[in-house]
């Protein structure tokens, strides 16, 4: 009886008081929609970023020309001519600590079958080349250790590459693409690989041999990068050390010179992304914590600027028979449904604008438990907080001094 | 409890405010007894007191002195909770600015006290507040909102609000400062009806055609009683209504 009428007097308050009640839950809303999708956005990126990074191959090493320390930034791959076919060829026959290893040559170029035409990056790698990167053949085979002697003008295409050549449903397998005007046999499709944590389509890629691009359409002695795969894991420490003293023997670099390259393991990018991603994340999380302050900031006034109406109202209320609890309860009831409701709003919100993000935006999320759980709990503590606060102030008052409040 | 017991007792009231490090007393000593079935004016200039004393009489404040029985009742030595009773059964208060909820139909208004009140179903709420306003006049106006109501209306619905527990005691504090002249007879014709019936009404009022309406008048001046004495020539609201002038449409509208 008495909790049936207090929830009829918190309703009916509620209902009189729309606008009151609606600013209060956009405060709320705001906070937790925010909080949810900021997390949900960074959270996906950094789930992406070790998805990708795991599926390029713990086991692998890079080595890039060019020295990592020079002017501090690495520059893109290709900018330094310091790397050949015999660096690579010394760490195969010296380093035992690694199994595959691949010269890797590179040039973005414009490929056209028929009437189609698209433009891609050409890699020319070794049959290694294919097991370092975790790359697999959907269709087709792959090129073979003659095809390499050879120079033979056979490549492999990624998805991404066939469905622009030949359609989506099209068999590109024994058919001819012109690459800088050179003939080309396709032998073999790529299995889909998807995108990178960049959003890099890992599927619009041509491999060939190595000779082939190197001689015909290069015509360099420099590669781009090497690749190699340790013998496991825990071995791409000493891997790395090897090749780096190798390299410095093969660059005949006396102690007081710099590596001309840079060894890299896949590690070492995991955690340069992993950084990078952990970064990002803070900042998201700084956003969403500045939205969430400004939401309780929004609740905050709303329920102090409303405190001397509540509290004449109060009064009115005590004047004709409330007891303090009353009040209180009311008050309470109030606030909770107001916390609630704006909270399951912010939540739906919340998983919409990070469905959208992810649907349009191209960009990976992952709705987290705590990220819910978290803004839900700390909007709902404002929003309860500021409207039982000032409500437990009147309601210690004298009747009269609430009714006098001002 | 007996029947030949006071309503009201009041023995060396006093209130006092601090004012910074001065205290100064609002009420000095005030003794009264209010008999069942009175209809008390209090009078007197402003600042003398009336409100304090009313606001204590009607347990919305406290005295700093003295002792206050209501219906039997030691008043001062009752807890919160017990005061918050006390006010939603045995008074009805009526104050000068109504305060009433806005934003809140009359009725609703109305049923205000007896959601605080475990004995009245919701039901019986609706119907009791229904009649309440009926009496007072305002059984059309039962949805319409503070905002769409007269100063006298809304008064009238404070005066069904105050009616609605059957209280023992109405006490109201300048019911008729911010009313019209007819609006006031009107208020003053439902107390009298409402005193007829056996309700005890205590009432401030610094107008003396208002005090008029009164069995007796008790004079405050500098927070004490100076007199207290029967209304010789009481004045009967129905008969002055009828002797005002009749008005234009116009002016019952402000
Ligand atoms: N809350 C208060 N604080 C300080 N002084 C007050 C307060 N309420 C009333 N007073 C003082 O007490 C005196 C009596 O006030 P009041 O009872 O309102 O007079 P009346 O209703 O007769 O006009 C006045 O001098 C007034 O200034
Ligand atoms: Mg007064």
């Amino acid at each position: 009886m008495r909790i049936v009428n207090l929830l009829k007097i918190a309703y009916r308050s509620l209902i009189k008081n729309k606008l009151r009640v609606l600013l209060t839950m956009l405060g709320i809303i705001i906070g937790v929609a925010s909080v949810i999708a900021m997390l949900a956005i960074g959270q996906g990126s950094k789930q992406n970023i070790q998805a990708s990074v795991a599926s390029l191959g713990t086991n692998s090493v890079m080595i890039y020309p060019g020295s990592s320390t020079q002017g501090g930034v690495r520059m893109g791959a290709g900018s330094y001519s310091t790397l050949t076919k015999k660096d690579a060829d010394a760490i195969v026959a010296k380093c035992e600590y690694v199994t595959d290893v691949s010269p890797v040559v590179q040039k973005s170029s414009q490929v056209i079958a028929g009437n189609q035409n698209w433009h891609t990056m050409v890699v020319g790698g070794l049959t290694q080349y294919f097991s370092i990167r975790n790359l697999t053949i959907g269709k087709g085979n792959m090129f073979s250790a003659s095809d390499e002697r050879t120079a033979a003008k056979v490549c492999v295409i990624g998805l991404t590459v066939s469905e622009n050549l030949f359609g989506v449903n099209g068999d590109p397998v024994g058919q001819f693409i012109r690459i800088n005007s050179i003939p080309f046999k396709v032998i073999g499709v790529l299995e889909r690989k998807g995108q990178n944590s960049f959003g890099q389509d890992q599927d619009d890629i041509i491999i060939a041999p190595f000779s082939t691009v190197q001689k015909r359409m290069l015509s360099t002695i420099y590669l781009n990068s090497i690749l190699a795969s340790a013998t496991s894991e825990n071995d791409v420490d000493k891997a790395k050390e090897q090749i780096t003293s190798i390299m410095r023997v093969q660059h005949k670099l006396t102690p007081a010179n710099e590596d001309d390259f840079t060894v890299r393991s896949q590690a070492d990018i995991a955690n340069i992304f992993g950084s990078i991603s952990k970064i990002m994340t803070i900042l998201l999380a700084c956003i969403a914590g500045i939205s969430l302050i400004v939401g309780g900031i929004g609740i905050m006034n709303i329920m102090l600027v409303s405190v001397t109406e509540r509290t004449r109202e109060i009064g009115i209320r005590m004047a004709v028979g409330a007891k303090g609890r009353d009040v209180l309860i009311q008050f309470m009831i109030e606030s909770v449904v107001i916390s609630v409701l704006g909270g399951v709003i912010g939540i739906i919100l919340g998983i919409l604008v990070s469905f959208l993000v992810g649907k349009f935006g191209g960009w990976p999320v992952v709705i987290t438990g705590t990220s819910i759980v978290l803004s839900f709990a700390f909007s709902s503590a404002v929003g309860i907080f500021f409207g039982w606060y000032p409500a437990r102030k009147a309601a210690s008052l004298n009747p009269i001094d609430a009714l006098r409040y001002e | 409890m007996t029947n030949n017991q006071p309503l009201i007792s009041v023995k060396d009231l006093a209130k006092s405010y601090k004012m910074g490090e001065m205290e100064f007393y609002a009420i000095k000593g005030v003794s009264l007894d209010i008999e069942k079935g009175a209809f008390a004016a209090i009078m007197g200039p402003s600042g003398s007191g009336k409100s304090t004393f009313m606001n204590i009489l009607g347990c919305l404040d406290y005295p700093t002195k003295g002792s206050y029985f209501l219906d039997g009742s030691d008043v001062l030595k009752l807890s919160k909770n017990e005061l918050a009773e006390l006010r939603n059964r045995k008074i009805g208060f009526i104050f000068q600015s109504f305060n009433i909820l806005a934003r809140t139909s009359a009725i609703e208004n109305v049923e205000l006290p007896m959601l605080y009140n475990n004995s009245v179903t919701s039901k019986e709420g609706k119907v009791k507040a229904f009649n309440a306003l009926k009496s007072v006049g305002l059984a059309e106006r039962a949805n319409h909102l503070p905002s769409q109501l007269s100063g006298g209306q809304q008064q009238r619905v404070a005066i069904a609000r105050s009616l609605v527990n059957d209280p023992l005691v109405i006490m109201a504090d300048e019911p008729t400062g911010n009313l019209d002249t007819r609006s006031s007879y009107e208020i003053m014709e439902i107390f009298q009806q409402l005193n007829d019936k056996g309700i005890t009404i205590v009432m401030v009022t610094h107008e003396l055609d208002i005090a008029q309406f009164a069995r007796t008048n008790i004079m405050f001046r500098d927070g004490q009683i100076v007199s207290n004495s029967v209304v010789k020539d009481r004045k009967i609201a129905s008969v002055e209504l009828s002797k005002l002038p009749v008005v234009n449409p116009t002016e019952v509208l402000t």
